[in-house]
């Protein structure tokens, strides 16, 4: 951290993760573990079957990875089914039909396959997104179904399964603990579940699981701060699968039968629904989820002895559950908590005034510096420059270049083709024609994230905020980008020990005044604090070039004042290129302005000749003289 | 023993198929291209269908009536369906799309079986169009070649509407943009529903037609809503010619690698999917940037 300014900074308080998890440290793993030791103690009891309680831990850790996949990181899959049954076969076909001895070792093999077997469906079905991926899923599901039943039969034991898994034992050199089925087994699949969702505690809470969340809430900001979003998915979906096979592989051992109904698309139906009714992105709705399913599974078979309608019963339950409960079971008891302490989330402080003169004095230097590669010339030079959709042209042969240091200003009457321009600069649209050169590199036809990475990047005319995280989460991200390149799976390591994370994102917040509410979730910010957080975010990866699409859009005219000061601060040391139609604001700031006008640079200058030029009355007016100041606000 | 004639055969066998899931997924495609829903209780509906033509053959021993009544049960149904819970899921997230209908195609199911029990039914053909035809050099059931005819009448007749009439313009204008639609003043909420109706009914239709090749079981459904993504996929989404186009590659691969192996016949559909994937992400006439 920076010393040296006189200004007290707000002790930098650890990054943690949303309300269900910020605890004490290690106070949800003690509670879990206390329950785990209870539940042996007190269900039998209560009349329930040990048996059910062994399914509903092995449903429970199969869901802790796909509610990483789908709670976390946004991407349902009905595909899971492949990789259980992936895992427990190969963890079952080692231990009767190839005579391997290590129960254990076996699971962890069975693990390790469906995680290599997870990364190449993922390679395939993460292709597409949305829709497309649920689809795909769907259909993998229904493959390895197919696969297990006729061509891989001779291994897998066909519609037979694999009858003979055996119960693990564990050696201790002067005892050895035998678990065999029931509550003896309960111990072995308690401590598995538990390992289980230590880590991925451990994984939600690291800077990937941050990156997951950010892709489940705004996939195209994440990659556009920098992130690899699809490499990230992938891992997601291979972590996924990785859970996926050792409940496959428990799921034999505890039945002493590996079934081939494992590989049916209703486990990954049930998995799915389960996971809804629980509760996603919670880690624990999958286990509350599976509970309940096969609680009211037993009562309505049983008690009330309704047959097969018992799944008509539940599939209604569920249907309801989606309409009117739509985070699930601890989702619904979360709110119901909030409502009764009165509380929204985060804090309420009133929205702050922009104290921009405090924030300039208070602007420390950032603690992420790029290194800047030595070059001559212009920052940013772009030659030639079209594109054209279909056969409306949107950009025409623009020259264009910007020099280090500079304020450089783009107006334009609406259709001038201002937005398309900024999105080629950014590599968000590939360009027609013409040639893209930052800092001496070629960067045409690079990817977005790639040119974040490099130090190009720019804000967004709608605001691109991560709506359900913190202001501070949200700032994170985009520094986490800056900090840790564009794919680094440090899924093991907290927040608060990225090296500079912390003082990259309290100095990013200082300069868009929003320290005081750093833990209020975006959706509950005033409009003219997004528009800040807006630009923060695209701070935060202490760009070298910087691009604002229409920072004071939407803006009140109060509001206007005070970010053109913070804009102003923020230019010190900077190079920025601000599109706006507020022209009076944009005359203050830029020491060059360059007009568009349908696609092409009509002319370029000091605001003071641009005020003057007859031509930009012109486009604007239609020819009608007037002062050009006056009448640009109603022109915007 | 692969003969020639069998060959023939086969590939009549997967244009029947072919044309069955170009049917089907027309009505997928063109409810997720207007109103944005991935309906994964599509299959459900077709199997509806086969049920609602069931029960109006054993009702009234006319096959016309079977088709008729039963499409028309299903677009009922659709509407329904549209009314009562999906139009309140228009404006949230995709999962809970995917979820909801999700739990519908399990409630639709399990209440058909709870009905009819899981054991089969059978619905005969209509006497003009069983026995075999003798096609020169081999033999083939008659009814399925009535079945590719009658399933082109009514990809047809979703043409004609599609692309023919002022309802068919508003939904191909909305799979391009929904938003412009909506503010042009059009009842978007009557449209959706109509076009939710239709889907359903194009499922159902194909369910009722081929109820009598095969057993019906509440569970066929499952079976061609995996294969009709797979058509989707290959076809692209919101492509009403992509969804014919997939359809008939689909069936025919089905069918012809039943014809060597029936085990590997969805390996080598999902294979030509991946194919796809790789070579053409947004489907062989889809269009770049449709989720």
């Amino acid at each position: 951290m920076s010393t040296g300014t006189a200004r007290a900074i707000p002790p930098p308080t650890r990054l943690r993760e949303p309300a269900t998890l910020r605890q004490r440290p290690f106070f949800v793993e003690t509670i879990l573990a206390l329950v785990l030791i209870a539940v042996p103690l007190v269900l039998p009891y209560l009349g329930s079957a040990p048996n059910t309680v062994n399914r509903i831990l092995v449903w429970g850790l199969f869901g802790i990875g796909f509610d990483i996949l789908f709670g976390y990181t946004g991407l349902l899959s009905f595909g899971q089914s492949a990789l259980y049954g992936t895992g427990g076969f190969v963890a079952a076909y080692l231990l009767t039909r190839a005579g391997f001895p290590y129960v254990i070792l076996a699971l962890v093999i069975g693990t390790i396959a469906a995680a290599a077997v997870g990364y190449l469906v993922g390679l395939i079905a993460l292709k597409r997104t949305g829709i497309y991926f649920a689809m795909i899923t769907v259909a993998i599901a229904e493959v390895f179904y197919f696969v297990e039943f006729n061509p891989l039969s001779e291994w897998t034991g066909g519609e037979n399964g694999l009858p003979g898994v055996p119960t693990p034992s564990i050696p201790l050199g002067f005892t050895t603990l035998h678990f065999s089925t029931g509550w003896s087994l309960y111990p072995f699949l308690a401590v598995v579940y538990f390992l289980g969702i230590v880590l991925a505690l451990r994984i939600v809470r690291s800077p990937v699981g941050t990156i997951f969340r950010a892709i489940r809430e705004n996939p195209l900001r994440a990659a556009a701060v920098g992130h690899n979003i699809h490499s990230y998915k992938v891992a997601a979906f291979v972590i996924a699968a990785a859970y996926a096979g050792l409940a496959g592989g428990l799921l034999g051992v505890m039945q002493g039968f590996m079934p081939p109904e494992a590989f049916t698309f209703d486990t990954s139906g049930q998995l799915v629904i389960q996971t809804a009714i629980g509760g996603r992105g919670t880690l624990f709705g999958p286990l509350l989820g599976a509970g309940v399913w096969l609680f009211l599974q037993d009562f309505l078979q049983g008690t009330l002895k309704l047959g097969a309608a018992w799944k008509l019963v539940l599939g209604l339950v569920f249907v309801l559950l989606v309409v009117f409960l739509h985070n699930g079971i601890i989702g619904g008891l979360k709110s119901l908590y909030q409502h009764v302490r009165g509380r929204a989330n985060g804090d309420t402080v009133a929205i702050d005034t922009i104290d921009a003169d405090a924030a300039r004095t208070s602007a420390r230097e950032p603690h992420f510096r790029r290194d800047v590669p030595a070059f001559s010339g212009p920052i940013l030079k772009a030659t030639g420059l079209s594109k054209h959709y279909g056969g409306v042209i949107a950009n025409a042969d623009i020259d264009f270049s910007v020099n280090r240091g500079e304020l450089r200003g783009i107006i334009g009457p609406n259709g001038a083709g201002k937005s398309t321009f900024f999105k080629m600069l950014t590599c968000e649209v590939s360009p027609t024609s013409g040639s893209i050169t930052f800092e001496g590199r070629d960067i045409t036809g690079m990817s977005v994230t790639d040119v974040c990475q490099l130090g190009l990047t720019k804000s967004y005319q709608v605001n691109q905020l991560f709506n359900r995280l913190t202001v501070r989460e949200n700032v994170a991200i985009a520094a986490l980008a800056a900090l840790r390149g564009k794919l680094k799976l440090d899924m093991l390591r907290k927040m608060a020990n990225v090296p500079g994370l912390v003082d990259q994102v309290e100095h990013t917040l200082e300069l868009v005044n929003l320290t005081g509410r750093r833990d209020t979730p975006v959706s509950q910010l005033a409009y003219g604090e997004k528009r800040r957080l807006e630009v923060g975010l695209a701070l935060a990866s202490s760009p070298t070039l910087l691009l604002l699409d229409e920072p004071l859009a939407g803006m009140s005219p109060s509001e206007r004042v005070e970010t053109v000061k913070l804009l102003k601060s923020i230019a010190q040391g900077r190079t920025m290129i601000i599109i706006d139609h507020d022209m009076d604001s944009l005359f203050e700031l830029a020491e060059r302005v360059t007009v568009l006008q349908e696609g092409r640079v009509l002319v370029e200058g000091t605001p003071e000749e641009i005020k003057g030029n007859a031509k930009v009355q012109e486009a604007y007016l239609g020819g009608v003289h007037e002062g050009l100041g006056d009448t640009a606000e109603a022109v915007s | 023993m692969i003969t020639w004639a069998n060959f023939v055969s086969q590939l009549f066998n997967g244009l029947a198929l072919g044309a069955l899931l170009a049917l089907i997924s027309s009505g997928l495609t063109i409810i997720y291209g207007t109103l944005g829903v991935l309906n994964l209780a599509h299959g459900a509906m077709f199997m509806l269908g086969g049920y609602a033509g069931y029960m109006a053959y054993e009702a009234t021993g006319s096959y016309v009536v079977a088709l008729i009544g039963g499409a028309v049960f299903l677009l009922v149904v659709g509407i329904l369906l549209e009314r009562v819970v999906i139009r309140h899921f228009y404006h949230r997230p995709h999962e809970d799309q995917l979820l909801v209908t999700f739990g519908i195609a399990i409630v639709i199911v399990e209440a058909v079986r709870f009905f009819f029990s899981s054991l089969s039914k059978t619905v005969p053909a209509p006497s003009l169009l069983s026995g075999i035809t003798p096609l020169g050099f081999m033999f083939y059931p008659t009814y399925r070649l009535a079945l590719v005819g009658i399933v082109a009448v009514a990809l047809l007749a979703l043409f004609l509407m599609l692309f023919r009439t002022r309802l068919g313009m508003i939904v191909r204008a909305g799979i391009e943009d929904s938003v412009m639609v909506d503010s042009l003043g059009i009842n978007v909420q009557r449209v959706f529903m109509v076009v939710f109706g239709i889907g359903a009914m194009a499922a159902g239709f194909a369910g009722i037609v081929n109820a009598p090749v095969v057993a019906l079981t509440p569970d066929v459904g499952e079976a061609i809503l995996v294969q009709t993504f797979v058509v989707v996929v290959i076809g692209g989404v919101g492509s009403f010619t992509g969804a014919i186009l997939g359809g008939l590659i689909a069936g025919e691969i089905i069918s012809i690698t039943s014809m060597i192996n029936p085990g590997y016949a969805y390996v080598v559909l999902f294979a030509a999917m991946t194919l796809v994937l790789m070579v053409r992400p947004q489907g062989l006439l889809g269009t770049k940037g449709r989720e």
